[in-house]
């Protein structure tokens, strides 16, 4: 695949979706709902449950499966509320001493009126500023597509993954051909300058590692993630949380 | 794409004429008058006849805001490089440091408000429309953290079409290294207050021109997350009078006050002085 076939790879209806990594890998899911501010956005799918003997909370952003399934979860764009949602599920991880782990696969956070209105850009800032000083581990996964800010906010993490297909960008590769040249035939040409693969991103040290959707294998590396990480000291864990993003284009 | 390319260019007719003693006019694009250049240059670049507000470029933005010669500037020599080899980025760097006058799109540095000392970031429009890349996120990072160490307050000016495209995910992951370095500020209590300029949008507006402990705005400033014509297309539908404007957002709760131009150095010395400084 080119990098532009691995944009369109990742958009397809046929890849694993958050539910089904949660199936996969979490023990005793319990979802839990709502922002306790406005109201439940299931884009965001989260909860708390195990992941081989560890409890954690799990935050998911949901693409749905037929099409009313997709309906109900609005296409897997969140709207502020699932990011309120996301940030008071992980500030209860914090009070419980539980890891975080984030799936990320989205298009992008919801572009519309009541999303504007309801702070989407300050939903969005939130997470990053109470992520980067969360006192507990957060692992994030993009398990297909990273679409921008939208995707940026639940990877605040201590380390970040990329399943061997997905991608992570910062604007989809139709708009900055748009953008840049005017042409949206010129897409496969932007998706490969914007070196968003995850073996460029590899490349770059932007992201940590990646992974192949084998349920066996990923449970046992999440598993050792979080212990290594479950060692470091509160200080230890935010110092490094720090550096990490402290580095990225210098 | 027109409208913007006159809209900078009006900017910078405006701008051009800073050295030289001509009356020169210009045709206000909002009410369509000739306005004469240094007229406008007196009201705090807003035309005189309509109140239409120019878009003002980060060296005079820092001189509007701060007391007369007390700017520090710091990075001043961070320059761009071309990460990842995207194409047409070194020539767009070029036009954009021709445009500007400025190696980057943001001035950083330290002055004084009313005598107490601050740190203050600008951003400007004229560079690349203020888009984030690492030079940006890397300055305004180094000036929290200066800020955080020696318990100043940080002064920012907002102007942004978000992160830069042609840096990639290293422009886009620049909201998570400035969001970090606020909060760092954030936790040992020091203040910052952040202005609002049309257009803040993007990723700068999902990231630290979100996080100020006060927000102020300026009238009509434009100030979103999502693109106009991208939640048009969505929607399908023509987006409300008024939205995304800052008076509009006021509303919704997310400014604490709009504050005139030629009102906010005064503003803002008060609320320093409210803060003990
Ligand atoms: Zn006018």
């Amino acid at each position: 695949m080119n990098d532009y076939e691995i944009v369109k790879n990742a958009r397809s209806e046929k890849r694993l979706t958050s539910v089904d990594y949660i199936k996969l890998l979490v023990k005793d899911f319990a979802e839990f709902h709502g922002d306790r501010l406005f109201g439940d956005d299931r884009a965001i799918v989260a909860g708390i449950g195990k992941i081989g003997d560890i409890p954690v909370t799990v935050i998911g952003i949901e693409k749905g499966k037929d099409t009313n399934d997709r309906i109900l979860h609005n296409f897997g764009s969140a709207m502020p509320e699932g990011y309120r949602k996301a940030l008071r599920l992980m500030k209860q991880a914090e009070k419980f001493d539980r890891p975080v782990v984030c799936f990320v696969d989205t298009a992008g956070a919801y572009p519309g009126i009541d999303a504007e209105e309801r702070g989407q850009g300050r939903a969005i800032a939130d997470c990053l500023f109470e992520m980067s000083n969360l006192k507990t581990p957060v692992l994030s996964l993009v398990i297909g597509e990273g679409g921008s800010g939208g995707a940026l906010a639940l990877c605040h993490g201590d380390e970040i993954w990329m399943e061997e297909d997905a991608y992570f960008s910062v604007v989809s590769p139709e708009s900055c051909a748009n953008i840049l040249w005017k042409n949206v035939e010129k897409a496969d040409v932007a998706a490969k300058a914007l070196c968003l693969t995850a073996p460029k991103l590899y490349e770059l040290g932007l992201i940590d590692r990646i992974f192949s959707a084998d349920k066996k294998k990923l449970k046992n590396e999440i598993v050792n993630c979080l212990q290594n990480l479950m060692e470091l000291s509160k200080e230890e864990l935010v110092d490094r949380r720090y550096e990490k993003f402290r580095k990225v284009g210098y | 794409m027109e409208l913007k390319s006159l809209f900078l260019k009006v900017n910078n007719e405006l701008e051009n004429t800073e050295n030289r003693r001509v009356s020169r006019k210009i045709t206000c694009k909002k009410c369509g008058k000739q306005v004469s250049v240094s007229k406008i240059r007196k009201n705090f670049f807003i035309c005189p006849e309509c109140g239409h507000y120019f878009p003002v470029r980060a060296r005079r933005r820092i001189l509007m805001l701060t007391d007369k010669r007390s700017f520090v500037e710091m990075d001043r020599d961070l320059e761009s490089k071309n990460i990842l080899s995207f194409p047409e980025y070194e020539e767009k760097i070029l036009a954009a440091k021709e445009k500007s006058r400025e190696n980057e799109g943001v001035i950083c540095g330290t002055a004084t408000i009313g005598g107490s000392k601050v740190c203050i970031f600008a951003m400007d429009g004229n560079f690349m429309m203020g888009s984030m890349g690492a030079v940006v996120g890397e300055k305004i990072t180094r000036l929290f953290e200066y800020a955080t160490k020696e318990s100043l307050p940080v002064i920012g000016v907002t102007v942004s079409g978000g992160a830069r495209m042609q840096e990639g995910m290293v422009s886009l992951m620049q909201m998570s290294k400035v969001s970090a370095a606020v909060k760092r500020h954030d936790s040992k209590g020091n203040l910052y207050i952040v202005l609002l300029t049309n257009p803040t949008t993007g990723g700068v507006d999902a990231s630290f021109a979100m996080l100020g402990d006060i927000t102020l705005a300026e009238p009509g400033a434009r100030v979103g997350f999502a693109g106009p014509r991208v939640i048009e297309k969505t929607l399908n539908q023509k987006l409300p009078e008024g939205f995304q404007k800052a008076e509009r957002v006021l509303e919704c709760g997310f400014i604490d006050e709009i504050v005139k131009r030629p009102e906010q150095k005064d503003y803002i010395d008060r609320l320093l002085k409210l803060h003990g400084m």
